[in-house]
């Protein structure tokens, strides 16, 4: 009988074992799912605990009860996978043979990772949201801050739900306004992106809200260190920035298990097939959720899609038959923006983020990009569908794939405008621009085939090991531009810096 | 996407001026590129951009700074020295590279 071990039973472990487990009966398939504990967190809830929205019973329920009959689930640490020999080995001294491993899990905030972050400040001015014990602690921080500087900050990309620290900052505004201590309170956005977001349209949509919020934005910080005594975050380019209390993301990494097997990049991320999320070194090895490589946000929704799309491959594969589903990177995420608004953003490895409309029939459709009422109450009814829908694998009326219908697309910033085709560039198949479509989206629960090609690495890309040793600098002769002479622009586009 | 001349030879690149082909760059135009936005290439500035170049062919994706530094071995203070105020962007537009995907 085959062997499928799932590592990490989160958000993407529990759904293939569920959606698995519900098609294929035991004794055509033996499922083992191996988690560290036996709390499932509803990390989009830590989000709201600071303040005073959820607590901690709201997002924390026991992880079995989430994993259907039929699937074993082993709780102990993860010591090392052997991909050569197929064997996970556990903490605890047993081994696991597996036939197909999936690797879910995850990623999470190592704040030892900066010098100075756990310094004698840590926990009294200086906190972080992205664990329980982070938020809990910050809700108490919040409760006792008067007024002051209060700093919100990105460590590093990337970083799971990258716009969850924005959405702190939306509804801390909103809180420090309710509590009538905003005018006391300088709030500020450090990031190490360029802008307020990575994508342009979003991105010029988000730093109007934190303009209009009256949210300094510091762009471009990359941090080297936090001076505890000073209370300052100090840049590698000299810059400081002082705090009175400074929420923090840290450093987003995979676990040391992952970097233990030599399966993992330097943030113990195992790279992975953007379509197929087959590990690029073992292709036994498929990585689903947040710690893998797809070039796209790490987000629940995305573990989710791509978890549907794996599974439909699984499903085809075992019965002998083609695997011919490929993920698109669709990701969907509503955004908390304060005052019982939000906003949602929609989009894939080749569009953008873009304003519009997300048709949902009955519901919708949600605007994108904008703040509404609609959308804060699809944001607080995701942890509703997250318990019942989500994790144990019946259908989400929210299609996989990404459709642009409703989207107002503007020209010039596809994502896939400003990428250079590559060997692993997401999406080749998709057009560079891709045409409005009128016709309204009807929400489907199978994955959508894309074109056969893109389910497989694309050409031209060698499998590397990760972790395998860079290959020497060799100087090369270059070849010139075969563009049409009579376009060719006589002086050279310089970069603003 | 435009083609523009640079050190004589027409180069494609992305509306930004980033090249968008690793076959179009010899160290003749990375060093054109630096002088561009105002480096002088020594030694110091071509170790980390022989790196970013021999990195990238088999990730298909630029390193990111924490990538040249631990993979590397290159102090990121050094790299703020050498590429002021954004190193990653500019070792990569040096290198004839798409910038690193700050992600999404
Ligand atoms: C503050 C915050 C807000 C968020 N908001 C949103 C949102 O609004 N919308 C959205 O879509 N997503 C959001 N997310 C992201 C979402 O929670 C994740 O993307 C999703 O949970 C990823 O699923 P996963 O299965 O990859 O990993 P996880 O769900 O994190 O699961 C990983 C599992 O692996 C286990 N594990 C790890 N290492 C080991 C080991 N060595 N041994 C044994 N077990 C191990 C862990 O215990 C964990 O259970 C948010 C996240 C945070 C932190």
């Amino acid at each position: 009988m085959q062997r499928l071990v799932i590592l990490g039973g989160g958000t993407a472990g529990t759904v293939v074992a569920n959606k698995l487990r519900a098609v294929l009966g035991r004794h055509e398939l033996h499922i083992t799912v191996v988690d560290r504990d036996d709390a499932h967190h509803y990390q989009p809830g830590y989000l709201f605990m600071p303040f005073g929205i959820y607590n901690t019973s709201d997002i924390v329920r026991s992880r079995h009860k989430f994993i259907t009959d039929g699937v074993d689930l082993v709780l102990t640490e993860i010591d090392r996978v052997d991909p050569t020999y197929k064997t996970v080995h556990l903490a605890d001294g047993r081994t696991l043979s597996y036939d197909v491993l999936v690797v879910a899990t995850g990623v999470a905030p190592r704040p030892d990772a900066t010098p100075g972050m756990q310094g004698s400040e840590w926990g009294n001015s200086i906190h972080e949201f992205y664990s329980l014990d982070g938020a809990q602690k910050l809700t108490e921080a919040m409760r006792r801050f008067r007024g002051g500087r209060l700093v919100v900050h990105i460590t590093e990309m990337p970083i799971k739900c990258p716009v969850a620290p924005m959405e702190f900052t939306f509804l801390a505004d909103d809180w420090l306004r309710k509590h009538r201590i905003r005018d006391r309170t300088d709030l500020t956005y450090v990031t190490p992106l360029d802008g307020a977001f990575t994508k342009p349209v979003a991105s010029r949509e988000l730093a109007t809200a934190l303009t209009d919020r009256q949210v300094g934005l510091e762009t471009d910080f990359a941090v080297e260190s936090i001076d505890n005594d000073a209370k300052e975050l100090v840049g590698f380019d000299g810059r400081r920035i002082g705090f009175d209390l400074l929420v923090t993301v840290p450093l987003n990494m995979g676990p040391d298990y992952i970097a233990r097997s030599g399966m993992g990049d330097e943030l113990n991320l195992v790279p992975c097939d953007q379509h197929t999320m087959a590990s690029l070194a073992h292709p036994d090895v498929f990585v689903l959720g947040d710690g893998g490589t797809l070039q796209t946000s790490k987000a629940g929704s995305v573990a989710h899609f791509s978890a549907e799309v794996f599974v439909a491959n699984f499903l085809a594969t075992f019965r002998g038959q083609p695997a011919t589903h490929g993920f698109d990177g669709h990701a969907n995420c509503f955004i908390e923006s304060g005052n019982g608004k939000g906003m949602l953003l929609d989009f894939n490895y080749a569009t953008e983020p873009f304003t519009g409309e997300f048709p949902l029939p009955v519901v919708g459709p949600f605007k994108l990009l904008k703040e509404t009422r609609l959308n804060h109450l699809g944001k607080l009814a995701f942890r509703w569908v997250y318990w019942n829908l989500l994790l144990p694998g019946r259908p989400i009326p929210l299609p996989g794939a990404m459709s642009l219908a409703g989207k107002r697309v503007e020209d010039d910033v596809s994502a896939a405008a400003t990428g250079m085709p590559t060997a692993v560039a997401p999406a080749s198949p998709t057009p560079t621009r891709p045409a409005p479509v009128t016709k309204p989206a009807r929400p489907r629960l199978e994955t959508k085939p894309l074109v056969t090609t893109s389910a497989k690495p694309a050409a031209g890309a060698p499998a590397r090991k990760a972790g395998a040793p860079v290959p020497a600098y060799e100087s090369r002769t270059a070849v010139n531009s075969t563009a049409d002479p009579a376009v060719i622009l006589p002086d050279p586009i310089i970069p603003k810096f | 996407m435009p083609t523009t001349m640079i050190a004589g030879r027409p180069i494609d690149v992305n509306s930004e001026g980033f090249l968008t082909s690793y076959d179009q760059w010899d160290e003749a135009l990375g060093a054109t590129l630096a002088g561009l936005i105002g480096i002088e290439m020594t030694q110091a500035h071509w170790a980390p951009i022989r790196f970013l170049r021999a990195d990238y062919p088999a990730r298909g994706e630029t390193a990111t700074l924490r990538r040249v530094s631990q993979v590397g071995g290159f102090a990121i203070k050094d790299l703020f020295a050498l590429f002021p105020g954004k190193p990653a962007k500019k070792m990569s537009y040096i290198a004839g590279l798409p910038k690193p995907k700050g992600c999404v």
